[in-house]
């Protein structure tokens, strides 16, 4: 192996030799790619990033990147990752996993990693089924979703990965699509950016076992009327003709898409994304078709002080540095009551 | 001896050994009190073994018998190894109190009471329908009635404290009678008594006054005729300087002193459990000694942080007790597969599922050895006592980091609870084991072995060059990259049971403790039954028999000589807190025909119980 520095790789330079083993046309080529130009983008030292993941096809990621992995179990890579953080906050650590595993059997880990904010970027790939155990329903599939564990239509409530986020008070929450590889990459440099948890939905489709569900937002014909790209502090406009809006209805305080030029609807009455604002950013992640275009880009962001890591290091050192025993282990032996006995 | 036969002689003449439990409603203040006696016992030069007992009930309804708590203390100029089997002297403060712990005062024993807490609405709460020290229950006891609330009121009088408070003060009433009792110079209490309330002089001073009048009443009062004082004589103890130490005490210090002499940070990782949050709050305030604790949001989490430390260059440990272990066995098997250190600490309690977690019980054997899916193997380490879990931590922490290997470590709730004198080692005498992380890249290979030791190398992520991935899928032999090669997995799984095998050639070879190797009887134990084995053997011993005590520390891989030394005793006999799972496991990996010995009602073994035993094969 050579000694890799960060300066000037290429995305191929983020692949191992691994031979990558999802299916033909699986969604996660293109987030591997996408990841990899990020990368590259980034300028991130391979020797000091760390790819975590739990169970499941998404969780085959860090096999593919040329920097440190770790595959663990289903559904604990936050865990791993919390862990590895409060060990070495200065690595660069990516949690990679699907939404059985982050939202189903480690939903409790999501929850903890996120409110303790720990800086880590969480990239949730959501193609709203269970593909490794061969197509079960998952905790993202839509009422009525046939697969062989409900042969008749699922009947509960699917979780909407970024308003779970948003409830445990995420401080990054983004959306970004499999397809695109034209937005994907800015998106996950703008994950790694932020200090805290960043937490990255990707919707990903599964050609074996859920091919085409996300087709009436992500296909060519439709996309740009059923996708909302959101940037920071632009009007959110969206449309082939970028010619609708969001603005708020006043009565049920929600969101309601209008068309620019029509009822004396202008630019000017169009929501400006404040990606800092939780109202918009959680308004904004609860839209869905047919009524409402999928809202893509950075949807909420607003870093803490300190990630939760570095808050506990801090505390540790400002103990310790007060702390009059400089950490002599026979002090520590001797503490509380001790008595002599004399020979 | 031990067993009930302690204090013989009642006309205040010298005693080997004695045992006082202090019992009382939790607002009583019966574990300070139980304390600050074991304090004044230490400085008395005797040796002693404490155990506390409390209700599991967190804010128990005053004056109930499940709102009882109670300390005893077993003390002796002779070496204590147990905290008693039969009470001599039971102080009890409410009827409560003598209810829940009259059944353990042998017979002739000592009871005080403080009658002033025996109202009929205090007889009510305890379910006694007479008044026990009018009816005859007490009958066959000597006992010594006191209105000790009274006293203590009166005695604290001038420091203008409420009624409630200066009734608070009447434990220290009832721990100046005993010091009196036991000829016990009551200056370390009173100095705590200074420290503990410096900011409060009025309270300080009226709990110096109850402990002076406590006293003072033994000696003026016409009781010394009637009970006379007792004399224990100071043991043979070895020169030094001593403490007070519990077996979390001595857990988390051995961690702290294991991760130190590997040149690690520790990362402590738990989920609250009854027993094993002991160790978490003890580690938690220990940042000056390079410690972090995680709380995690449940025991798998803990575990996989822990795991996440180790991967990243700490030594991660984490705690529970069997249920939160049994959560944590997925993740284990994760550790094994990766081959990354990591202590598990089981404090174990009485089962299964919830069972019970304020008593002991060491049935998690079979899941330490055994518990995980697959051939997972791991290396076993169980201490004995409150001084041996410091070192046997340390050994604990030794073996993870040596051979990259999960090692589960047990304890249980006696032992986390018990307390005992402890001769402070000197840290500068135990011998490092510093990590070497690798750094060469040259010719490195995620799965090549130390020839030695059959460990992988343990590399740090942020190395550069050395860039790899690890994980749960089988792995090839040398390169770590994915396999599901048939000839790889048997290698594999090979290389992961030889690597845990070959630790046996790494530990001392199994000592006898008391005896002899080959005879007539050898009884082997583990865990927390070292002191009644102990003593029942050397009681046994005395009484000219032939039986030899075995401890066993490292129970997974086991010392190399344990087989030929096992079958040289025409009889083995295995006590255990368990319905016998050690004694499975030696006559499985050595073909002897051990005889298990077993009980699990919550209570550690009482040493006639062994003796008693014993009576059969000798």
């Amino acid at each position: 192996m050579n000694v890799q520095t960060p300066a000037n790789l290429s995305p191929k330079d983020y692949a191992t030799d691994q031979e990558v083993r999802w299916c033909p046309g699986c969604g996660d080529y293109a987030i591997l790619k996408a990841v990899q130009k990020a990368m590259a983008d980034i300028g991130a030292d391979p020797a000091s990033t760390v790819f975590v993941s739990g169970i499941g096809c998404a969780a085959r990621f860090p096999y593919y990147m040329e920097t440190y992995g770790f595959h663990t179990i289903h559904g604990r890579a936050p865990s791993f990752a919390t862990g590895i953080k409060l060990a070495n906050p200065d690595l660069d650590v990516w949690v990679v996993g699907g939404d059985g595993d982050g939202l189903s059997i480690g939903g409790n880990h999501t929850l903890h990693a996120i409110r303790r904010n720990v800086d880590i970027s969480y990239l949730l790939f959501n193609n709203e089924i269970y593909g490794l155990t061969k197509g079960q329903y998952s905790p993202t599939s839509r009422l009525g979703t046939r697969s062989p564990s409900t042969p008749h239509g699922s009947i509960d409530s699917p979780v909407d990965a970024l308003s779970f986020a948003l409830g445990v008070n995420a401080r990054f929450v983004a959306r970004g699509i499999d397809r695109r590889q034209d937005h994907l990459p800015g998106l996950l440099a703008r994950a790694h950016a932020h200090k805290g948890c960043s937490f990255v939905e990707i919707i990903q489709n599964c050609i074996v076992y859920n091919d085409g569900v996300f087709e009436h937002f992500t296909e060519k014909e439709v996309k740009e009327d059923m996708q909302l790209e959101a940037e920071h502090g632009k009007p959110l406009i969206f449309g082939k003709d970028r010619e609708k809006g969001l603005r708020l209805n006043r009565q049920t305080l929600e969101l309601e898409v209008a068309t620019l030029g029509e009822d004396g609807f202008g630019e000017d009455n169009v929501i400006v994304h404040d990606e800092t604002n939780r109202t918009i950013g959680g308004a904004l992640a609860r839209m869905k078709p047919p009524d409402f275009p999928v809202a893509v880009g950075v949807l909420y962001c607003a870093p803490a002080e300190m990630s939760y890591e570095r808050a506990v290091l801090a505390q540790n050192k400002a103990i310790a540095d007060q702390a009059p025993t400089r950490g002599d282990m026979n002090t520590l032996l001797h503490r509380g009551s001790t008595w002599d006995v004399a020979a | 001896m031990d067993g009930g036969s302690a204090v013989s002689d009642e006309s205040g003449n010298e005693l080997e050994s004695a045992v006082v439990r202090f019992a009382g409603d939790s607002g009583d203040g019966m574990q300070l009190t139980g304390t600050q006696f074991t304090q004044a016992t230490a400085m008395a030069r005797n040796d002693l073994a404490t155990f506390p007992d409390f209700p599991a009930e967190i804010r128990a309804p005053a004056g109930t018998t499940f709102g009882v708590s109670a300390f005893q203390i077993h003390f002796g100029s002779r070496t204590i190894r147990t905290s008693g089997d039969a009470v001599d002297v039971l102080v009890a403060m409410n009827p409560a109190a003598l209810k829940t712990n009259l059944g353990d005062l042998r017979k002739g024993g000592l009871i005080i009471v403080d009658t002033g807490s025996f109202s009929r609405r205090n007889l009510n709460k305890a379910g006694f329908e007479e008044n026990p020290l009018e009816d005859g229950t007490l009958d066959g006891y000597r006992k010594l009635e006191v209105d000790m609330t009274r006293m203590t009121v009166e005695a604290v009088k001038p420091f203008g404290l409420g009624n409630k408070d200066a009734q608070r003060c009447k434990n220290m009433w009832a721990l100046g009678l005993v010091d009196w009792l036991f000829g016990r110079d009551r200056t370390i209490n009173e100095d705590w008594l200074k420290q503990k309330f410096a900011r409060k002089p009025a309270i300080a001073n009226a709990n110096i006054a109850a402990l002076n009048a406590g006293h003072a009443f033994g000696e003026t009062a016409d009781m010394a005729r009637e009970f006379g004082s007792f004399v224990v004589p100071p043991a043979d103890i070895k020169p030094g300087t001593y403490r007070a130490l519990t077996g979390a005490e001595g857990v988390a210090m051995g961690l702290v002193a294991g991760a130190r002499l590997a040149g690690l940070p520790l990362l402590f990782t738990g989920y609250p459990i009854t027993p094993a949050s002991a160790l978490l709050h003890l580690l938690a305030p220990l940042k000056d000694y390079g410690v972090t604790t995680f709380q995690a949001e449940d025991e798998i989490a803990a575990v996989c942080a822990a795991i996440g430390g180790s991967y990243a260059g700490s030594l991660g440990v984490t705690s529970s007790s069997g249920p939160g272990i049994a959560l944590k066995t997925e993740a284990i098997g994760l550790a094994i597969a990766t081959e990354l250190p990591l202590v598990v600490v089981n404090s174990q309690r009485g089962g299964p599922s919830t069972g019970l977690p304020t008593k002991t019980e060491q049935s998690d054997l079979y899941q330490a050895i055994y518990g995980r899916n697959a051939d997972s193997p791991l290396a076993v380490v169980a201490c004995h006592s409150p001084g041996d879990a410091y070192f046997a931590a340390i050994e604990a922490c030794r073996l993870a980091v040596k051979y990259m290997t999960p090692v589960m470590f047990l304890t249980d709730g006696y032992i986390s609870n018990a307390a005992e004198p402890w001769l402070i080692p000197d840290f500068e005498d135990h011998e490092p084991f510093p990590v070497t992380f690798r750094t060469d890249p040259e010719g490195y290979q995620v799965y090549a072995r130390d020839p030695e030791t059959m460990a992988r190398a343990w590399v740090k992520p942020g190395t550069p060059g050395l860039l790899h991935r690890i994980g749960g899928i089988e792995k090839h032999h040398l390169t770590g990259d994915i396999s599901y090669d048939a000839d790889n997995h048997q290698e594999m799984t090979d290389n992961r049971l030889n690597k845990i095998l070959g630790i046996a050639n790494d530990i001392p070879a199994q000592a006898v403790d008391q005896g002899r190797a080959g005879g007539r009887v050898a009884v082997v134990g583990w865990g927390s039954t070292y002191g009644p084995i102990s003593r029942a053997v050397s009681n046994k011993r005395a009484q000219g028999h032939d039986v030899s005590h075995i401890h066993i520390r490292h129970i997974r891989p086991m010392p190399p000589n344990l087989g030929d030394l096992l079958k040289s005793y025409d009889t083995v006999i295995v006590p255990e807190m368990n319905t016998g799972q050690l004694v499975t496991v030696l006559r499985a990996e050595y073909l002897v025909d051990a005889k298990p010995l077993n009980k699990v009602n919550g209570k550690p073994f009482r040493i006639v119980e062994i003796e008693d035993a014993l009576k059969d094969w000798l």
